[in-house]
């Protein structure tokens, strides 16, 4: 990472007003925002959601969304104003001069047509490349982003490459006119650490080769750290500081910087073991499960304690969420058994009385999809309240206001709202709420804040601990983040391929030595030194992150 | 010159007219965005809406009547659909204003973001809704009574061969067409929201309940569907009422049959659309949540996937209606539908349709049809714009 401040200015952003249309009126979106890049530059746009960095980070191509419009300030491209450029003077910039990475490549790509055909079309219709020279340069791009059989892979439909190989498809379709300007859009939350690192080593890689200038937007501050050389931090369309990425590190400014750097310091008092005679509230034993034909699960077991957290830990497909499934009934297991407090459950959640559903509750990743949205929340949490407690009329009134309050939310004002009209965070803990009026003894978390900024996970996560503290629960946390199970878990189990690759008490775990797949998980979880994936790579060896070295153990 | 060449010149005007009026409007606007990033394409479209209204009025100024005292029906006709559509607006504008002013706050509030034609289409519904409600006391005569004059024209202007006790004119066998207009509403308009209304119980419980419990109950509800499906509506409708007027001991008992012939064979439709909701509602974590908590399938299926499916749904019964509606009309046109002496559209459009021959002579004997088939047309329109706005609304809840 070069000065490259010294460098003649590519991108510049003046005083830029963004509104956006709700209910007949615009509301501001960016409040008067300035931005400088310069060639072969990677400026970092951190902030949570609704800062307006995607907002900000799509003006810099002269584009907003439907419903929202720029108001005022000026934006100039390499001296071309991008605010009152026509129509067909963007066409000529965007995809050639001016490319964009999505978050979600699988919702990006169109599935009706191979990886190359996109790759190409970009190309051919600015007229930068025949066809041929454009599908023999996105087959050099494969290799040079490491993608495996760089000779095959394009010739492939989008659902048939995983997702963090879309996700580099999709930076070569970005490289393929070799722009001077790349927007990265959130590329790679949607991944899991260890593919994560493959995607971020590829783009460094190549916007470095390219010497492509990028704005890369996040709201993980440990991936900015690697790949910025100035970070800017939004914070509902203000700016609230910008340096460069060391200095930002180690001495940022502003109250707000330092919170969100503080928020992986969240650490809860090590618990004393659990006694050795004691009856586990949930006892997984030997289980065996399949989809259709194929065992997905083999010969799972692991205890759960009463008022004990158990993370499980695994990348995706690693079958953390089918244990879940397991555990609550809705897929019986071929061989084995779930325990509850020593008692054997019924297999099908179909068969288990209404008491035994009632202990076993579960909170889930998607707060949108896990609450009814044409039911008020006083409906979604007075629900369970009436079904298990038979609690009616006033009784189950003030019961929903209890729970309100125990997750920190005053009922007043929430108990006739849609969950339309509140936040991620608040769909979140309207979720738990709805757990806990059922009283259990054991709730399952599956990844609870993965879809959530860091302070607002940060915030369900001491909603939890708090929560557990005073009522005795035990957690089953699923979860792919370990800085999620550095804070909250007493005991981990980490899952590959469907197998408990190793498991024991958190401290334990995070000492060496550790089983390899561990020890690839931990050491691919990005950590705030803008050093950590340079060392990483050297340590691991250029070819041999990710997938690579994942095939070794 | 043929039409075609002139078709085809005009065609060219436009095509210039369209370029020329693009370049005035950047060079008049100093390159506002609206011109300078407009395509040719959009321009072109402007500039044939502009021909097309500019031969609108041309058309409408032309003498309704020949100079030899002859009517001009293309003309006359015209004039009639351009007053009908101004009166509608007028209308339509006047009860938006007003429902933007009276009743609750919010009505109020939907009223002032609801588009003129869905304001049209409510109003137009409100007073078929009326009319069908209170029909006997609003039409002047009974459905069934029969007056001496015959073949009285609409008008009521006895110079036109009217009758002013009869405005809207009288039927072959002198019944009163303004009467038999507004029990028709009763009639037609009753029957099909009671099978439509009857379809989408079937239908949709049905649909949800094979999307929640899939497996062989799906399997055979699906299959059963298919086959219904797979033999033509109309034909199928026409078959079964032939073999259940040989049931029928009373012309209202094949009514009866009808509403449910037509109701299963419509159910289908709205069994496949359930369904496929349903199918999307059920994979969602909050039904699992529901299942997980030991819920009923009577719970899942009322209080959790419908109150998520009614926008489709009710989008759904719009049109619905209209195809029921249609059906009964067509099934009554064919004679197998509503038994006479009740009033219905379908056999009034039949028993009048003779007079269409007339229309080049006498467009007011042409008109007797026309009423007919117009009512049905117009809350087919007014449904359908009402639906639109309704499936407007619920997608852009979305967003």
């Amino acid at each position: 990472m070069t000065d490259t401040t010294a460098r003649p200015v590519l991108l510049q952003m003046r005083d830029i007003r963004i509104e956006g249309r709700s209910d007949e009126t615009w509301t501001p979106i960016i409040n008067g925002v300035d931005l400088t890049l310069h060639k072969g530059e990677v400026l970092g746009l951190i902030g949570e959601s609704g800062a307006g960095k995607s907002t900000l980070g799509l003006a810099a191509m002269g584009f907003t969304r439907d419903g929202v419009r720029i108001s005022g300030g000026s934006i100039t491209f390499d001296g071309i104003d991008l605010v009152n450029a026509s129509a067909e003077q963007k066409r000529q910039l965007l995809g050639k001069r001016i490319a964009y990475v999505a978050q979600s490549a699988a919702a990006s790509f169109n599935p009706a047509h191979k990886l190359i055909d996109q790759h190409a079309e970009a190309p051919v219709a600015h007229g930068t490349a025949t066809r041929a020279e454009a599908e023999e340069d996105g087959i050099e791009l494969y290799r040079k982003l490491r993608l495996p059989n760089p000779d095959e892979i394009g010739f492939r439909y989008p659902h048939q490459v995983s997702g963090g190989q879309l996700q580099r498809a999709m930076v070569a379709m970005a490289m393929s006119c070799r722009p001077d300007l790349i927007i990265f859009d959130e590329p790679t939350t949607a991944l899991d650490v260890t593919t994560q690192i493959e995607v971020l080593a590829a783009i460094r890689h190549i916007v470095a080769e390219f010497d492509t200038a990028a704005i890369y937007i996040t709201h993980d501050l440990a991936v900015v750290a690697q790949m910025a050389d100035r970070i800017k931090v939004l914070l509902r369309g203000d700016e609230v500081e910008e340096s460069d990425t060391r200095s930002m590190l180690e001495q940022p400014q502003e109250d707000y910087t330092k919170s969100l750097w503080a928020v992986r310091e969240f650490q809860r008092p090590d618990k004393p073991p659990p006694a050795v005679d004691a009856t586990p509230v949930i006892s997984v034993q030997g289980i065996t499960a399949a989809y259709g034909k194929i065992d997905v699960l083999h010969d799972v077991s692991f205890d759960i304690h009463a008022g004990r957290t158990v993370a499980v830990v695994g990348e995706s497909g690693s079958g953390k969420s089918t244990a879940a499934r397991v555990i609550t009934g809705l897929l019986p297991p071929r061989v084995g058994q779930v325990e509850l407090d020593g008692e054997t459950l019924p297999l099908d959640y179909r068969k288990r009385s209404k008491d035994q559903l009632r202990q076993v509750q579960m909170i889930y990743q998607m707060a949108d999809t896990a609450l009814n949205p044409r039911k008020t929340i006083g409906e979604i949490i007075g629900r369970p309240v009436q079904f298990y407690m038979g609690l009616r009329g006033r009784r189950k009134r003030d019961r929903v206001a209890e729970l309100l309050d125990q997750i920190e939310l005053p009922p007043e004002t929430y108990l006739d709202r849609l969950p339309s009209e509140l936040s991620g965070g608040q769909k979140q803990r309207i979720g738990i709420a709805r757990a806990l009026a059922a009283e259990p003894r054991f709730i399952i978390c599956d990844e609870v804040t993965s879809a959530l900024d860091q302070l607002v996970a940060e915030g369900i996560l001491r909603l939890l601990a708090r929560l557990q503290d005073e009522l005795g629960l035990s957690y089953m946390f699923i979860t792919h983040d370990l800085a999620t199970v550095r804070s909250i878990a007493d005991e981990v189990v980490v899952m590959k391929d469907g197998r408990v690759v190793e498991q024991g008490p958190k401290p334990e775990m995070f000492r060496p030595p550790h089983h390899p797949y561990t020890d690839l998980l931990l050491s691919s979880v990005p950590e705030m030194d803008p050093d950590w994936l340079t060392n990483l790579l050297k340590e691991r060896g250029v070819d041999d992150i990710g997938d690579a070295s994942a095939d070794k153990i | 010159m043929s039409v075609w060449t002139m078709i085809l010149i005009a065609l060219v005007a436009i095509a210039v007219a369209a370029w020329v009026g693009r370049f005035v409007g950047r060079r008049a606007t100093g390159n506002a965005p609206r011109f300078r990033d407009m395509p040719y394409a959009v321009a072109f479209g402007y500039a044939f809406v502009l021909a097309l209204l500019v031969w609108a009025v041309w058309y409408y100024l032309q003498p309704a009547v020949t100079e030899a005292g002859a009517p001009v029906a293309g003309v006359t006709f015209f004039r009639w659909a351009v007053h009908a559509l101004i009166v509608f607006a007028i209308a339509a504008f006047l009860f938006r204003l007003l429902g933007r002013h009276v009743g609750t706050s919010a009505t109020r509030k939907l009223f002032r973001h609801m588009p003129l034609t869905a304001a049209f289409g409510v109003l137009v519904i409100l007073v078929y809704a009326i009319l069908a409600i209170f029909a006997p006391l609003i039409a002047p005569y009974g459905q069934a009574v029969v007056f001496d004059q015959v073949n009285a024209l609409p008008g009521g202007n006895p110079a036109t061969g009217g009758n002013p006790a009869h405005p809207l004119g009288t039927d072959q066998i002198g019944r009163d067409l303004l009467s038999r207009l507004i029990y028709g509403a009763q009639n037609t308009v009753g029957i099909a929201f009671v099978t439509t209304l009857l379809a989408f119980v079937l239908g949709g419980s049905l649909g949800f309940l094979a999307a929640v419990l899939r497996g062989w109950f799906d399997q055979l509800m699906s299959r059963a569907v298919d086959v219904l499906m797979a033999i033509p509506s109309l034909i199928f409708a026409l078959l079964l009422m032939t073999i259940a007027s040989a049931w029928a001991t009373q012309s209202w008992m094949l009514t009866v049959y009808m509403v449910f012939i037509i109701a299963v064979i419509d159910s289908t439709r709205v069994f496949r659309l359930s369904r496929a909701v349903g199918m999307n509602i059920v994979v969602m974590d909050y039904i699992e949540a529901a299942k997980l908590r030991g819920e009923g399938l009577g719970y899942l299926i009322f209080r959790e996937i419908l109150p998520n499916a009614y926008a489709p749904l009710l989008a759904e019964f719009g049109l619905r209606f209209c195809f029921v509606f249609l059906t009964i009309a067509s099934l009554s046109f064919l004679g197998v539908g509503i038994q006479p002496p009740l009033a219905d559209w379908g056999t009034m459009v039949r028993d009048l349709a003779q007079f269409i021959n007339f229309a080049a002579f006498s467009p007011l004997t042409a008109a007797l049809p026309i009423m007919a088939a117009g009512a049905i047309a117009l809350l087919t329109v007014a449904v359908n714009f009402v639906v639109d706005w309704m499936l407007h609304r619920s997608s852009g809840l979305k967003e």
